[in-house]
């Protein structure tokens, strides 16, 4: 597991320079600092449209310092494969990662994902998750949680969400994980491990976004810490043919232990106009997803 | 059609169909990696690659993909990371790439793709026509058109080279006729691996730059200021596409070497240069246009063809020049832009003097088969129209066939 000391190592370096775009208390900023310090800086990445995009500042100039290829929203998975399979060809190593939102991975590139996916192509895909499409200015996306308050979705949500990360596993890839920005650790250690493992990876990162969200934007890791706390997100690893729910999440398998919900939701504007029934069935909802979590890890031992 | 310039051609003489040749000329450059996705008629073209590399004839990766927009998108990653790539798609499948077309030009890397035009839908229809590969010429690809199997070889062999020209860096769509080429038995010159491998080297996966993990941190694509993006990016495409009118001559002078085929690059003049009138054509019917001028020549009316072999860089110059000082032209369009008429049309009347007689017709949509005697017909009714008036300007004709027509 990676160390508090290697992490103030790679504090004092500049993986992703000063100066970006994004907004303050950006968490694709903070996830993508921790990709980089997973992988020492060395990798190739391909972004699709979407809020990343924007975050390296203005060409000719960029913060990122890795080669980077910024990419039509619905192709990232297929210009990594190619790039892949080239770099393979050349006798060049080293990871190519994918850094999708969730509109690219879950909705308008989901074919392409699923194919490079089949495929088993070598790439890390991480989905980074704000759920929603916030670089158009918040509108619905297939992640976005029912009954969530979005441009598109004025009176809330009314669809259900997409499991993306689940449906990766059915595509039989090796590895499959979900991850939280509030958790550096467990997030710099599922990309390591993916690094590690040939074939197609898939990180699914949870993102919370202040203005999307609506919640203060010193509150990012706060919130992002308490949808693990109230068992919102769970953070769990499909290595290889078994489940584990990783271990800032079990303490979380007792329902007792979790923290009520509505801490989770209260802090956030996008959930302001729920009635009572509302986060019943938000509780609901998150029972029914620990079940199913916990008896994948029954099945995948 | 037997084209006289093969009779000095060297290499071993086969017969295979368009779709076969275009694979042909794929394996001799040595291409890494290839991805498609099946649409009639581009399939024997992805068949015969992936029989090339299982057999090991062909080093290459073949990246079955889930779509012709993740064809594209694969191997504009594959450029990206410095590899010879390949895809090859018709009609549906092409619109079904338009946004990556784009991205994947303005980016500057070499690729090469073959168009096997077909019409598009609605109603289904699998048959030749040229409106697909018409409509993506403001994308920033390079586009020929070709006119028959040896040059649908020919022209995909010399796009590798064209492509990765340090004074182009574009990608290049070769269309072949759907059936008409692509289906089409007819006999070929295919110049041996050595003599391939001693014109066209293995590509430069520096030039013009290059994705790996642990490189140079390039970076693709990020948002440019305005004038940043309309200076230089525009200019730098345009200035691209200008260059590449040389190197064309360049490419296939060389080309003329190394095979003994010799090709007027952008445009071909067949019997023009004493013609009072001109039909002008693009694709596989040309070879048929052809058989109509030598039948008109024989009948005494002073008709030659000029046929496009690159439609983009457009070929202005070429066609002012083998224009200035007929009396008529006429054009045939196999395409129709909705609320205009012929693309082609439509390009040339810019080139034409208002004093010269024009006319652009639109024939064999969705395959119409086209003929010689149907050619003739309409060249000699245009050329009796403008002698007997003295001036004609119809920008728009749609030819109707007798339904028992054709010969």
């Amino acid at each position: 597991m990676v160390t508090i000391n290697e992490l103030h190592k790679y504090g004092r370096t500049k993986l992703i320079m000063p100066g970006t775009a994004a907004c303050p208390g950006c968490p694709l900023q903070l996830g993508m600092r921790y990709l980089a310090m997973a992988l020492d800086g060395k990798f190739a990445m391909v972004i699709p449209a979407g809020c990343s995009s924007v975050i390296p500042g203005t060409a000719p100039y960029t913060a990122f310092t890795v080669p980077t290829m910024h990419v039509p929203f619905a192709s990232s998975p297929a210009v990594a494969s190619g790039l892949r399979r080239a770099l393979r060809i050349r006798g060049v190593d080293g990871p190519v990662v994918v850094w999708a939102g969730d509109g690219a991975s879950a909705d308008i590139g989901f074919a392409s994902l699923s194919g490079a996916a089949y495929r088993n192509e070598d790439i890390i895909y991480i989905l980074a998750d704000n759920e929603a499409y916030m670089n158009t200015g918040i509108q619905a996306s297939g992640t976005t949680p029912p009954k969530a308050w979005t441009t598109t979705s004025p009176r809330g949500k009314t669809e259900g969400r997409k499991d993306v990360s689940l449906i990766m596993i059915m595509h039989n890839v090796p590895y499959v994980a979900t991850a939280s920005i509030a958790y550096p650790m467990d997030f710099i250690d599922k990309v390591r491990r993916a690094a590690s493992i040939r074939g197609f990876k898939f990180i699914h990162l949870h993102a919370p976004c202040p203005p999307g969200w609506k919640f203060p934007d010193n509150y990012t890791v706060r919130v992002a810490r308490l949808a693990v706390e109230t068992g919102m997100w769970i953070l769990w690893e499909y290595n290889q043919g078994k489940l584990t729910i990783s271990p800032p999440s079990i303490p979380y398998k007792d329902k007792g232990r979790r923290k009520p919900i509505e801490e989770y939701l209260k802090l956030q504007g996008r959930f302001s106009h729920l009635t009572k029934e509302d986060i019943e069935e938000i509780k609901a909802g998150v029972d029914r997803q620990w079940d199913l979590i916990l008896k994948l890890t029954e099945i995948y031992r | 059609m037997i084209n006289q310039s093969q009779v000095s051609s060297r290499g071993i003489r086969r017969i295979m169909v368009g779709d076969h040749a275009v694979a042909e000329a794929v394996k001799l450059a040595r291409v890494n990696v290839i991805s498609a996705y099946p649409i009639t008629p581009q399939t024997l073209i992805v068949e015969r690659l992936s029989e090339m590399v299982e057999r090991g004839e062909l080093k290459a990766d073949f990246i079955r993909v889930e779509s012709e927009f993740s064809a594209l998108a694969s191997v504009y990653g594959a450029a990206a990371a410095g590899a010879r790539a390949f895809t090859a798609t018709s009609s549906h499948g092409l619109f079904y790439m338009y946004e990556m077309l784009w991205w994947a030009a303005a980016s500057r890397l070499p690729l090469v793709m073959a168009v096997v035009t077909r019409t598009l839908g609605p109603p289904w229809n699998i048959h030749d026509e040229h409106t697909d590969i018409l409509a993506i010429r403001d994308s920033g690809w390079i586009i020929g058109m070709a006119s028959d199997v040896q040059e649908v070889f020919d022209m995909t062999l010399t796009a590798f080279k064209l492509s990765e020209d340090e004074r182009v860096l574009l990608p290049v769509a070769i269309g072949l006729d759907g059936f008409i080429l692509s289906h089409t038995i007819e006999p070929l010159y295919i110049p041996s691996q050595e003599d391939v491998d001693s014109w066209l080297p293995p590509r430069n996966p520096k030039v013009p730059y290059v994705i790996e993990p642990g490189g140079e941190p390039v970076t693709l694509g990020n948002l440019p200021r305005m004038d940043v993006y309309h200076e230089l990016h525009r200019a730098y495409m345009d200035e691209a596409m200008d260059k590449a009118k040389n190197v064309l001559h360049e490419v296939y002078s060389e080309y003329g070497k190394l095979t003994g085929r010799y090709y007027e690059p952008l445009v071909e003049c067949y019997r023009c240069s004493d013609a009072k009138y001109v039909a002008v054509t693009m694709g596989a019917w040309s070879g048929d246009a052809k058989v109509a001028v030598d039948e008109l020549r024989d009948g005494g009316y002073p008709v030659g063809l000029i046929r496009i072999r690159y439609i983009r860089p457009f070929p202005d110059e070429e066609l002012a020049t083998y224009i200035n000082g007929v009396r008529g032209i006429v054009v045939f369009d196999r395409d129709y832009s909705a609320g205009f008429g012929g693309v082609l049309a439509g390009e040339l009347m810019g080139l034409v003097p208002s004093n010269v007689s024009f006319k652009g017709v639109i024939a064999g949509l969705g395959g119409v088969d086209v003929s010689p005697s149907d050619f003739r017909d309409v060249i000699v009714n245009f050329i009796n129209d403008v002698e007997r008036d003295g001036y004609l300007r119809v920008r728009k004709w749609w030819y109707i066939p007798s339904v028992n027509g054709g010969d």
